[in-house]
């Protein structure tokens, strides 16, 4: 029995790296402290896609990686608009690969992004994003503000870790020196814990944000008493809360990116912030959800100039969401053919998308079936990362740290199977099979 | 053993003292040689043969660059170009994607950048994207300027276990050296606020001038190819230049460790104004200059000014907070826990505009009023001041008055009266301009003894050759030729023929290895434990840059000095 330590968890944008586990005849068989149940639930390992295989007569028929590479590149390589989508929960060093396989094919790289921080991202294109690092949170934050996310549940070491309940140098006292505010439609085992829980009627955020932006400013008159289900007295609390910080960190999750105005909250919930600066220090943070979504987005842009929705038919790239995220293309009917990588869109997008991405050939490459698998054509097993292979991941805070590779596996990683793919397309190119 | 013989090129390699002299250049498994057997040969023809440039501070590789190509896709748009044989998509203007950034770096015969800010916590970053810059050499510098432990050690005064801690700093990111920017004012940005060289960081209980002091000496405890490279305090305020000398000031009495400056301050052009306000705002180039003229231990960059949009960035938080508050335009911003921050705002550059006018005359002023060309590198603190794709605009504007003449006209009238510009008859020759895009750059930075900026023997093969004589003095071909190379060859190969790119080699990253003794380091490093146990949100075992991020290193060993 090995005890390993620093191990870094893949699982969410928290990137945990503290973990202790106990590895003994090439398993993880003990986790000792640092993972939270589903971290801990992946470290430990569950059922895996056993073998590769490709659909034969609407049945998975098992095959070797040789004969799924060469299926696969056949699909891509014949492809008139190949989609190339996921990348968020593998390392930066498979996504380069990704670059790589959409430049050759002239393909559209999307991420989830797309149907996550999407609107996120396009606010942050509007207004930019005065933020920080997790630990500058943990070390200065004394108002904590989680807007349309549930961290209890969904990033469940997120308040020990980064910001309410954990100590750090000006925040020796933990939380009892500090304010909770939380927003969101209903209760949850966050809101719960919150010194103020503002419960606004659903899609109401932006008026919500406006509200709070006239109070800070100095014109609570034009509030009215209550605002999208939200008392003007607890609105004032709040703003006086912000206003009284020293140092105030708002974090928002899908609660607010995919609900009434969209992106447009997004926008006003940092112009709140903004609003905040006129008072004291302020930071926005949006809590990303795979543990390596926020990777994508900065290997993508490095590579391409851009995060998301990328278009590289004509040999450069272009970008326009809305018309280049998968979600779109997919409703339009106008890919026909598509790689799925470590994500899972049979589960998250909208039945119209799914149903046209049911009738194309489908690659996927992943450690785990999931609903993506019932309809896919050609399924790569891969490594999981962080637990069998190694690699480097950017935290919901850009901060990039490196999984650690735990034990051996029997399956290939996602780099590994990409380059592969792209040789063989490369190959099938070269002989005029385009 | 493959060989290059570079035929009836007009050399400029100042580090050797050739100025403009025909001569052969022959190469050999990608090193000057003195002679070579059977080579493939390249006629020069009488053009302009230079040392592969050398850029001493440019932003092109990490967080914020990455950052701002992220919130500015309308830049990306500006310089999207397919993909080619050779070459990967390109797009961006003031902040190219990874492959744009190395390309048009080898079509002006640059061979090597330095990144110039690198967050410690995000070197990770920092090296994935140089990984991805083909064909230049790189080096990055970690940000050393508010580290928490770093200004405990300067107020106890335990000056070696201060050298021990960049030690391991500089070792732990894969650094090349000391960078400094806005010591303490990013510290108090935490809480919204910024200091001044001498004011006090809120609860260190340290001025910036001690960081700077402190940080200076301990560099100099060891054989470091290159000085504490400082961004000093108050960035574009008014009336900074006061400051910028009392900074220069503070490290006359310290000896290097080798034949180099003490200190080299950046974009000097940021940090060279009088005036009490915008309003009075006027260039202190001549005080700056004069300053550099009377004394041998301070170097410069320029940060000259490119007119149009671009995207600045910068680890100066409060910096740039002030200049959106400026612009109302959108801002980014990302401290960073226990050691620095940064911010991102978009910027346009008016010649229409008194204030960004004169900023425009400083940049070139401070070029042309330093008289020794060994103490000043041409810059544009890309993106800052301008896209390092303008070079060849203030290389023609250095080499000609006239052009500086017919320029003058087009920009604000507040240049004859507030800036020196108009009245400097200096013009740069090619030696010179050798000097300030290569020879100098790769001295000030140690990189001379291994093999770049210079063209003697045993350097290494990377020779930008231009498309002009050497008698050239049209102005608009002086910066045609300079943007797009003849020939570039890198390591012997050639990467840029007439303008385009031919083949991507993967660059060298250089880092530096300062050797600290043990003991120091282990005492030093209890106290960084605790700092990890307590306040960072990563642990000290997962910090340090993995050899994986550098997958063509070349070390550079810095002893300690007995």
């Amino acid at each position: 029995m090995v005890e390993v330590t620093d191990v870094v968890c893949s699982l969410c944008g928290c990137v945990c790296d503290d973990i202790v586990v106990e590895v003994e005849d090439n398993k993880v068989t003990k986790v000792k402290r640092g993972a939270c149940s589903v971290g801990k639930s992946k470290l430990m390992g569950h059922n895996r896609i056993k073998s590769p295989a490709i659909r034969v007569n609407g049945e998975l028929k098992d095959c070797s990686y040789d004969e799924a590479i060469k299926k696969a590149a056949e699909i891509l390589a014949a492809s008139r608009r190949p989609l190339l989508y996921g990348w968020s929960s593998t390392v930066c060093e498979a996504d380069k690969v990704g670059v790589e396989l959409a430049e050759e094919l002239g393909a559209v790289m999307d991420n989830t992004a797309s149907v996550c921080h999407g609107p996120s991202v396009l606010a942050i294109q509007d207004v930019g994003l005065p933020s920080c690092t997790l630990g500058e949170v943990k070390n200065r934050a004394d108002v904590i503000i989680y807007w349309g996310a549930n961290p209890a549940e969904a990033h469940a070491n997120h308040m020990k870790r980064y910001s309410y309940v954990s100590k750090g140098f000006w925040t020796e006292e933990g939380k009892k020196a500090k304010k909770l505010v939380v927003v969101d439609v209903r209760a949850t085992k966050t809101s719960k814990m919150a010194d103020v829980f503002l419960q606004l009627d659903q899609g109401k955020d932006y008026l919500i944000f406006s509200a709070l932006r006239a109070i800070l400013y100095g014109h609570e008159d034009v509030v009215p008493d209550e605002v999208g289900g939200v008392s003007k007295k607890d609105l004032l609390e709040t703003a006086e809360m912000m206003k009284g910080a020293k140092f105030g960190a708002t974090f928002f999750g899908m609660g607010v990116t995919h609900t009434g105005a969209r992106h447009n909250n997004i926008v006003n919930a940092i112009q709140l912030t903004r609003a905040a600066h006129t008072h004291t220090k302020f930071t926005i943070t949006p809590m990303r959800g795979h543990y390596n979504v926020a990777g994508i987005n900065q290997v993508c842009t490095w590579e391409t100039g851009f995060p998301f929705a990328v278009d590289l038919t004509r040999g450069y790239a272009w970008y326009n969401p809305g018309e280049l995220s998968a979600t779109d293309l997919l409703i339009r009917q106008e890919c026909d053919a598509a790689l799925i990588i470590a994500s899972d869109p049979g589960a998250h997008f909208p039945g119209e998308s799914i149903k046209h991405l049911a009738k194309i050939p489908v690659i996927q490459i992943d450690p785990f079936p999931n609903p993506t698998t019932e309809f896919a054509d050609v399924v790569f097993p891969a490594a999981v990362s962080g637990v069998e292979a190694e690699g480097n991941v950017y935290r919901m805070d850009n901060i990039p740290i490196r999984l650690r590779k735990l034990i051996d596996s029997e399956y290939p990683e996602d780099e590994e199977i990409l380059k592969r793919i792209l040789d063989e397309v490369r190959a099938i190119k070269e002989k005029g099979g385009k | 053993m493959a060989e290059v013989l570079i035929k009836n090129g007009v050399v400029y390699d100042p580090l050797n003292g050739v100025k403009g002299e025909k001569k052969d250049i022959c190469i050999r498994d990608g090193k000057v040689v003195e002679s070579v057997k059977n080579p493939k040969v390249i006629d020069a023809e009488g053009r302009v043969v230079m040392p592969g440039g050398v850029d001493i501070h440019s932003h092109i590789a990490g967080g914020k660059v990455n950052s701002g190509r992220l919130f500015r896709p309308e830049d990306g748009r500006k310089g999207v170009e397919a993909k080619t044989k050779v070459c990967r998509p390109q797009s961006g203007y003031s902040i190219p994607n990874t492959f744009a950034t190395g390309y048009r770096y080898a079509r002006m015969g640059y061979t090597f950048v330095m990144e110039a800010a690198m967050p410690p916590l995000a070197a990770r970053h920092t090296h994935e994207e140089l990984v991805d810059i083909p064909i230049l050499d790189n080096a990055a510098l970690p940000l050393l300027d508010n580290n928490w432990m770093k200004m405990e050690y300067v107020k106890s005064g335990d000056m070696d276990l201060l050298a021990a801690y960049i030690a391991w700093m500089i070792k732990a990111t894969k650094g090349f050296g000391v960078k400094i920017v806005n010591p303490g004012g990013t510290e108090a940005w935490g809480w919204g606020k910024n200091c001044s060289l001498n004011d006090t960081v809120p609860t260190f209980d340290v001025t910036p001038a001690e960081i700077i002091k402190g940080l200076a000496e301990a560099n100099e405890k060891f054989d470091m190819p290159h000085s504490i490279h400082v961004h000093t305090n108050m960035l574009g305020h008014p009336g900074n230049f006061e400051i910028t000398k009392e900074t220069y000031d503070l490290v006359k009495d310290i000896k290097p460790a080798k034949d180099r400056q003490v200190m080299h301050t950046t974009h000097t052009q940021f940090h060279s104004y009088g005036g009490t306000n915008w309003g009075d705002f006027e260039s202190k180039a001549d005080a700056i200059s004069d300053y550099i003229n009377q004394n041998d231990h301070a170097t410069i960059d320029l940060g000259s000014i490119i007119l149009g949009d671009t995207t600045t960035m910068t680890a100066d938080g409060p910096m740039e907070y002030s200049l959106y508050q400026i612009t109302g335009r959108k801002w980014t911003n990302h401290d960073v826990e226990l050691e620095t921050g940064s911010g991102i705002t978009p910027f346009l550059y008016s010649g229409k505009s008194p204030v960004n006018t004169i900023q425009w005359a400083i940049g070139q002023e401070l070029a042309l009023l330093v008289k020794d060309p060994w103490k000043v590198a041409l810059t544009t603190d890309h993106p800052n001041a301008g896209p390092f794709i303008g070079y060849p605009i203030i290389i023609s504007m250095l080499m000609s008055k006239k052009r500086r003449d017919e320029s003058a006209e087009d920009m604000h009238k507040v240049i004859y009266d507030r800036a020196i510009y108009p009245s400097i008859d200096r013009e740069y020759s090619l030696y010179e301009i050798a000097i300030i895009t290569r020879a100098m750059a790769a001295k000030a930075l140690g990189l001379h003894e291994h093999g770049k900026g210079h063209l003697g023997v045993g350097a290494d093969g990377d020779v930008a050759i231009y498309d002009m004589s050497p008698e050239e003095t049209d102005a608009g071909k002086i910066q045609k030729a300079f943007l797009n190379t003849k020939y570039t060859i890198k390591g012997g190969e050639v990467v840029v023929k007439d303008g385009e790119v031919v083949a991507t080699p993967a660059g060298k990253t250089y880092f530096v290895t300062p050797e600290c003794d043990d003991k120091l380091t282990d005492e030093m490093v209890v106290k960084l434990k605790d700092k990890f146990d307590r306040y960072y949100s990563v642990t000290y075992n997962n910090y340090a840059v993995q050899d994986a991020y550098v997958p063509n290193p070349y070390e550079i060993k810095a002893p300690w000095r007995s």
